[in-house]
């Protein structure tokens, strides 16, 4: 074949059109560059030392060792075990309550107040939440403060394992309050995709009962489109570090935990047994994510028979009531961390069990806003950055995506951009500081922001992503037909009309890039402290009325943007 | 394992010769020219930054650095000084031998034993600081002996520790007095005592305490672990004191407290009774600061507890060197440590001898007020020595895998 050839293959259908002035063919590629190359390079940074290879410690001949220190490791096997376990049951539980709350309400007006209030709880970042949420269920917690002595007889904290549990249930259920707002959500906007209603009408009709009809006829058509976003959620789970922090069992911790630990340890031969533990992560999400696929396709299979058997199932009244408590909890868990860090910020003195702090004064803000004016101000730059660099690549693949006409993007397409999410951060981000500080940024303002928007992109993506595919085409016809160029018909009728989906979609960017943690410590070098690393750092112990007030600004910060950005949006 | 070690103690040893020869090579300065060569300088303080009193109290130290010397000091806080050490070590992998991103960092035992053994440390510097001579290396050894391992001026002190119990007056009367009698009382008494869970520092101590009192000769924790039947003989009677402990401590020993601020939490919320820290001023310090209750006492062991010093170090290839050894020198400053050992402030103790001050600056250690749970130096008591960090290593060691599979 000629190079000609070649080109004209590779250029596909566009060939045959006139040249356009500025193409945006590039944008997709970059974006994908910007990505997919550091997180290779830094998997393989990171994995090299688990075969003996840091040629700064001087290892430089391939070994097995680390794979055998590994192996008898204290506490590797039991935080493997915790790990898978307390990210699959908050991956199903966060799962069965955001698919029932859709499947039991969908279509009446609580599912419309519902909705509202995803937002802010999807905008809570996870440090913030999981300090909190110790602060309510903990033996010396609020909960049991309310409680006391009144009901329960305590008059001292009961010797009860509520929170650090062994088990890990308390990071579970954390984590399953923290993740479904964003499961419904990525529910709601699949809703929007494949024409439920219709469905749901045609069941209903029928004779279908309402829960009966959604899960028989609308479930199977939202599943494809939301699965990857329980991958995201799984690998997430399996991998969080800050919530296990607070939240987790100590001896032995989960396997992110523990590697972190080795990573840091003075004993500096760790670091090969950490590699080598951090490819275990690695492996673990890719096994829990095939487990996953391989039970989809069972449960498919066990259930296809249930949905072609004509049942016609009842008004499932009872699981409609649970469905509306386990979002309730959610809601409540959420508010109620916000109100009890409120008020552990103010306390002067708060002595279990006193409902309330026996003093109050502003000390603790007083003391700490001026420390923290450098982490707030930092926090907000790289979230205004981050989140505005992704706007501009999202709206530019987008962009072009519609004027080649070619459809959405394959799956192969998907699985890319979701790429930062499913591979766990801890697998990839020492390598990706060896790189850093390789060409020099590492601790700087370009690192911190790449870092984040590796996060930030798919997000916002997923935001964007269906509202701008909405758009009625015929706006932009009509515009072209009069002779607008494509530049103008994006600033003057595309934009405008997407002002507010883009609005929120900048209010999620910068909640996702408000709670990065991890990223932060490896990319920042600690120079570049946010408001999340400090809560983090204050959150081992210490003094609750100054970590309070550094987690309720973490909480703060992003419903003050989600605030901002419904205004912006109403007022267009 | 074995095998890694010996690579990289090969290596190590290289790196160690080359630093040693860099440093023979520097052209001596006066202080003066450092001083005048760190104005300007960015110093960033790698510390520890779990209590707020200790960030405020470097949060003032930074602003009169800058106002004196015009040397911003930036606190980079952080949860654990092994994160510093990941960062030198990722500096050192990629090859960076100057203008490192960590300055200085706050330090003792066996992160300055692996640092010094893995040359990452720049030095000697700590004999140059004109403070120096104020340090009271006769009274307090472990101003130059940090955990048996000689500093060699790698690391200059700033400030002493010494094991030290409190207890809530309110539930109990008389606290027990040795580590065997400390064990009956939480049997007698379930759920009200732990500690925190190794390798934590505070944690660790309380193993290196129990294991001074039990072991059947303490003379040999002052040299490295002879062997594993050595480790074996020293410790066995340890082990057996906690696993007799651990089903009677808090949470029945399942779950254990991060740090000595979360183990202060316990005590303020009433579910545990005695506690302890490892800062002499700590329980006097937390009542001011309206986070434990007036009625908490301190005391020691009767045969004495641990004590040591920590230090301040400066990275091989820290990018302000002058700016860090002029921040080392102002908080070992008498102004800098007076403040410092104030409970109000922080209550950290000196390294420094007020006798070997002038009177003004005696008279500042001398106007320090005592708290209400602050004991005096007599009541102090004996002060025992860390042993050698390889048992830090091994305990640590040890207990997870014991206590934490």
């Amino acid at each position: 074949m000629t190079r000609a050839a070649l080109a004209a293959r590779a250029a596909g259908p566009d060939a045959a059109r006139p040249a356009r002035p500025r193409s945006l063919a590039w944008v997709p590629a970059l974006t994908l560059g910007l990505f997919l190359g550091p997180i290779a390079v830094g998997l393989v940074g990171t994995l090299l030392p688990a075969f003996g290879l840091l040629p700064a410690l001087g290892a430089t001949v391939p070994t097995l060792q680390p794979w055998r220190d590994l192996a008898a490791a204290p506490g590797f096997a039991t935080a493997v075990r915790l790990s898978a376990a307390t990210g699959l049951a908050s991956t199903l539980l966060a799962l069965a309550v955001a698919l029932s709350v859709a499947a039991c309400w969908h279509g009446t007006r609580w599912f419309q107040a519902l909705r509202g209030l995803l937002a802010p709880l999807l905008a809570v970042p996870h440090a913030a939440f999981a300090v909190g949420f110790a602060f309510l269920v903990a033996p010396s917690g609020w909960i049991a403060r309310l409680a006391s002595p009144w009901a329960t007889g305590w008059e001292r904290p009961p010797d009860l394992l509520l929170v650090n549990d062994p088990w890990g249930l308390a990071l579970t259920l954390a984590l399953a309050a923290k993740e479904v707002p964003f499961l419904l959500m990525m529910v709601i906007a699949a809703l929007g995709q494949v024409r439920a209603d219709q469905a749901l009408t045609s069941a209903r009709c029928m004779g279908y009962g309402p829960v009966a009809a959604w899960l028989k006829t609308v479930l199977p058509l939202v599943w494809p489109q939301i699965r990857l976003p329980v991958y995201a959620v799984l690998a997430f789970s399996l991998s969080v570090v800050d919530m296990a922090l607070v939240l987790g069992p100590g001896t032995p911790p989960t396997l992110a935990v523990l590697i972190l630990r080795w990573f840091n340890d003075p004993d500096l031969s760790l670091r090969f047994q950490a590699a080598a533990a951090a490819s275990v992560q690695v492996a673990l999400v890719a096994a829990a994510i095939g487990l996953f696929r391989t039970a989809e396709m069972a449960v498919g299979r066990l259930l296809r028979g249930w949905v072609v058997s004509g049942r016609r199932g009842g008004p499932a009244t009872g699981l409609r009531v649970a469905a509306l408590a386990g979002f309730g909890a959610v809601a409540a868990a959420a508010g109620g961390a916000l109100a009890v860090l409120a008020v552990w910020s103010v306390a002067a003195r708060w002595r279990f069990p006193d409902a309330l702090p026996a003093d109050w004064n502003l000390d603790r803000w007083t003391d700490a806003l001026p420390g923290l004016a450098g982490p707030i101000a930092n926090t907000v730059a790289a979230a205004a950055l981050s989140t505005g660099i992704a706007l501009a690549l999202v709206l530019g693949c987008l962009e072009h995506e519609q004027r080649s006409g070619r459809g959405r993007p394959t799956s192969r397409g998907l699985w890319l951009l979701y790429a930062p999410l499913l591979v766990p951060q801890i697998g990839f981000l020492f390598g990706v500081q060896v790189l850093l500080v390789l060409v020099g940024l590492d601790g700087t303002w370009p690192a911190l922001v790449w870092s984040h928007l590796l996060f930030v992109l798919p997000y916002v993506f997923l935001a964007l992503a269906d509202p701008y595919r909405a758009l009625d085409e015929r706006y932009a016809r009509s515009a072209r037909c009069m002779g607008a160029s494509p530049g103008r018909v994006f600033r003057t009728i595309t934009l405008p009309l997407l002002a507010r989906p883009i609005a929120v979609a900048a209010a999620v960017g910068m909640s996702v890039s408000v709670a990065q943690y991890l990223p932060t410590v490896f990319a920042g070098a600690g120079r570049l402290p946010t408001v999340t690393t400090e809560a983090v750092a204050l959150a081992g112990g210490g003094d609750r009325r100054a970590l309070a007030v550094v987690a309720f600004v973490q909480m703060l910060l992003p419903l003050l943007g989600f605030a901002a950005a419904l205004a912006a949006g109403r007022r267009r | 394992m074995t095998h890694c070690v010996q690579t990289v103690a090969a290596a190590l040893a290289g790196a160690v010769l080359l630093a040693g020869a860099a440093a023979a090579q520097a052209p001596e300065r006066s202080w003066a020219e450092i001083e005048e060569a760190a104005r300007g300088q960015t110093v960033h303080f790698h510390a520890w930054a779990g209590d707020t009193k200790i960030n405020d109290y470097i949060a003032w130290a930074g602003a009169q650095l800058r106002e004196r010397h015009g040397v911003a000091l930036e606190h980079v806080k952080v949860s654990d000084v092994g994160e510093a050490v990941t960062l030198v070590l990722a500096e050192k992998s990629a090859g960076r031998t100057e203008g490192g991103r960590a300055d200085l960092l706050w330090i003792n035992g066996e992160n300055f034993a692996a640092m010094k053994e893995a040359g990452l440390l720049y030095g000697p510097w700590a004999g140059r600081l004109p403070s120096f001579v104020h340090v009271d290396t006769e009274g307090k050894p472990t101003t130059l002996v940090d955990f048996t391992v000689p500093t060699d001026g790698l690391e200059a002190p700033w400030g002493m520790a010494q094991l030290t119990f409190y207890y809530d007056g309110a539930v109990l009367d008389e606290p027990p007095r040795t580590i065997r009698d400390l064990g009956a009382w939480a049997a007698a008494n379930p759920g009200r005592f732990t500690y925190p869970a190794p390798p934590d520092f505070t944690g660790t101590t309380f193993l290196k305490q129990a294991l001074v009192e039990l072991t059947p000769d303490p003379a040999v924790l002052a040299g490295p672990v002879p062997d594993e039947a050595g480790f074996e003989a020293a410790t066995a009677p340890l082990w057996r004191f906690l696993d007799a402990l651990h089903p009677h401590l808090w949470r029945g020993g399942a779950s254990f407290p991060a740090n000595y601020a979360a183990l202060r939490q316990l005590v303020d919320d009433g579910e545990t009774a005695i506690a302890f820290a490892f800062n002499p001023a700590e329980a006097s310090s937390a009542i001011e600061r309206g986070l434990l209750p007036d009625t908490v006492r301190s005391f020691v062991l009767d045969g004495g507890t641990i004590g040591n010093t920590h230090f301040l170090a400066i990275p091989f290839n820290a990018g302000a060197k002058e700016g860090a050894m002029v921040a080392a020198e102002f908080l070992l400053s008498p102004e800098a440590q007076a403040r410092k050992a104030d409970p109000e402030v922080w209550g950290d103790p000196t390294v420094l001898a007020p006798s070997k001050l002038p009177p003004e600056d005696r008279q500042r250690f001398a106007s320090i007020p005592r708290g209400p749970a602050l004991l005096g130096p007599e009541e102090l008591g004996r002060v025992l020595p860390e042993p050698h960090p390889s048992w830090t290593t091994r305990l640590e060691a040890a207990w997870l895998d014991r206590y934490s599979r």
